[in-house]
């Protein structure tokens, strides 16, 4: 268990600087994701804090002690992979056990620490078989397996979810949540998929071209994104975006309007605060999204409860929205102080 | 399979009659050459040669083993398999270390190594051979195992096939390595070369017939009797001059060298085969 700060972290890939400068104090026993589009950093970000990359500028320090001089194995910490990075010629056990051995960790203890991971994870009747021969997720269990039986100071996932079909991501992150509860370690854990970083987090960090836009408990960052990339990226369907003289009472050094899919309402066109043509409602069920196209050729989703009356597509209606729910940003992207 | 051919027409015993004749006119020298090693001198030298097996079969390989023309073959099989296991134990030790190195480490000068070594790809060993042989001399080798091995033993073909295996090994399992606590080496012996079985095996085939067959080399480095090998043993069975061909044991010995990499292939075909189903994802 460990408190891990990164302090003002920088990074360069030759010329290029890919990390500007990230700043982030991770608590004792915290689950951080970190969440943003591909190429903003994160992998690097996260690979420097396994000390698979050197870190160019700034400091990495696991419970105080910097460690950007340290090779990943005296770090303690685990990690696990996007394509899991299982050994295609050990079995199950030895998986799990290699790096136990390479500690000389007793044979005895080995087996034990391997057998508590195995049960916790279902793995007890897989323990003889190569890789190959199981399926996605269950390389991912030994994977996390792997990871489990060092007993780390820190988890570090890179994306361990996204060679999983969609049904068994939902399952495996809600696994990943508990074991990690259950276990207590530390963990940092990097994904492009902000459902995951939504749920799984207990602090996310949003990251954007190499810069932590925001730092935040997962609801805090969506009802109060403090750019307009997170208010886009965190969400779904995004955010919508408008010229601020959509707007009620826009502020004097606001230039962009967002306004999420959820605080928006249809209504007649007159009624409306702008107007536009319905171009298809998308009926899920619970929910309908209405995509309304404006007449400046921007494309308005508004999301509905599946039970409301859905307008006929083609029509023509107006959008309303409450002024409460108005995101209004700067023209550098940083939202208006209220 | 079986129930693929339940129907034996006419064109299935025509394709087997078929292949039946290519193996016999492929195999007919090699059956050849075993007669003339159990018959005696005469029968060979009085056409019509004959076809069937004679009665001189343990007197002939006997004599080749134990005494041959120039040095027993026992002695030369002996050393070919020496210089053979060498030349692939040492070249497959030394190209996967390369490789390793080329592979998985940044150092200077780095491109500049493998395109030294790729370089070495294209000059043969027939245009190295005088300023090898040269060294080996000054280096007191002539006559020796390690002056038949070690000239011999880089091996760029082999560098490069392994360089290009571990370029495909996922950087992940390195690093997955990295993390677990393995050093270089320890990565090295524990990932990748269990990983690299299935080329190893291809490799050794390759190369045990590669030095099993060198012929200029050992001709010119060794000039003991008791350090010839077969290969080149064989050719200096023929006589000079005047003298008589001991055929029947020429012929004996010549199917004796040809019995380690037979060998060979067939045990390693069994881990190639096998290695390659292994390896599928």
């Amino acid at each position: 268990m460990a408190a891990i700060t990164l302090d003002s972290v920088h990074k360069s890939f030759g010329r290029t600087e890919v990390i500007h400068g990230v700043s982030i104090d991770i608590q004792d026993g915290e689950f951080i994701v970190i969440v943003g589009p591909s190429g903003c950093g994160k992998s690097t970000l996260l690979r420097m804090v396994a000390g698979l990359e050197t870190v160019t500028r700034g400091e990495v320090r696991i419970d105080g002690v910097c460690v950007n001089d340290e090779e990943p194995m005296d770090r303690d910490i685990a990690m696990v992979f996007q394509n899991y990075a299982l050994y295609p010629h050990m079995s199950v056990f030895d998986n799990m056990a290699y790096g136990l051995k390479i500690a000389r960790v007793p044979k005895s203890e080995i087996q034990r620490r391997v057998n508590v991971a195995a049960e916790m994870l279902q793995l007890e009747a897989l323990l003889e078989r190569r890789p190959r021969e199981l399926s996605g997720g269950q390389r991912q269990r030994v994977a996390m397996g792997r990871a489990i039986v060092r007993k780390p100071k820190v988890f570090l996932f890179d994306e361990p979810l996204s060679n999983l079909d969609a049904k068994l991501r939902v399952q495996m992150r809600l696994e990943i949540r508990d074991l990690q509860k259950e276990l207590g370690v530390t963990s940092l854990y990097v994904t492009h998929d902000q459902v995951e970083a939504m749920t799984l987090a207990d602090r996310m960090v949003v990251m954007n071209k190499g810069i932590a836009d925001q730092k935040g408990a997962p609801l805090e960052v969506y009802s109060d994104p403090r750019t307009a990339f997170v208010a886009g990226f965190i969400g779904s369907p995004a955010t919508n975006f408008l010229p601020v003289e959509a707007a009620t009472n826009p502020r004097h050094d606001a230039s962009l309007l967002g306004v999420r899919p959820e605080h928006a309402i249809t209504c007649t066109p007159s009624e409306g605060r702008i107007q536009g043509r319905l171009i298809y409602a998308e009926a899920l069920g619970a929910e309908t999204l209405l995509h309304v196209k404006l007449a400046d050729g921007i494309l308005f989703t508004v999301r509905q409860a599946g039970t409301d009356p859905i307008p006929s597509e083609g029509a023509e209606c107006g959008i309303i929205w409450d002024q409460r729910h108005q995101l209004m940003f700067r023209a550098d992207g940083i939202r208006c102080e209220e | 399979m079986g129930g693929m051919v339940e129907k034996r027409g006419v064109s299935y015993w025509l394709i087997h009659a078929g292949l039946i004749l290519g193996v016999a006119i492929i195999f007919f020298p090699i059956w050849l050459a075993f007669v003339a090693s159990t018959v005696d001198q005469q029968d060979i030298i009085r056409p019509p040669m004959p076809l069937l097996p004679g009665d001189q079969f343990l007197e002939n390989y006997g004599r080749a083993l134990t005494s041959g023309v120039n040095a027993p073959v026992a002695r030369m099989l002996l050393n070919s398999s020496v210089m053979a296991l060498g030349i692939a134990f040492g070249k497959i030790v030394i190209s996967l270390l390369s490789a390793f190195a080329i592979v998985y480490f940044r150092f200077p000068g780095r491109r500049l190594f493998f395109w030294l070594i790729f370089l070495t790809l294209m000059l043969p060993v027939e245009v190295r051979i005088v300023p090898t042989y040269e060294v080996a001399a000054n280096f007191g080798m002539l006559n020796s195992y390690s002056g038949l091995i070690l000239p011999l033993i880089a091996s760029a073909t082999a560098t490069f096939l392994f360089r290009q295996f571990f370029m495909t090994v996922p950087d992940e399992l390195a690093e997955a390595a990295r993390v677990d606590g393995a050093r270089p080496m320890r990565f090295f012996f524990d990932i990748l070369v269990p990983m690299s079985r299935t080329n190893i095996a291809a490799l050794f085939v390759i190369l045990f017939i590669y030095g099993w067959n060198q012929y200029l080399w050992p001709l010119l480095i060794t000039t003991d009797p008791q350090m010839n090998t077969i290969v080149m043993g064989i050719k200096q069975m023929f006589p000079s001059g005047d003298d008589l061909a001991d055929w029947p044991v020429i012929m004996a010995t010549s199917l004796l060298a040809m019995i380690p990499p037979v060998v060979v292939v067939i045990l390693m075909q069994n881990l190639f085969v096998r290695g390659l189903m292994e390896s599928e994802k």
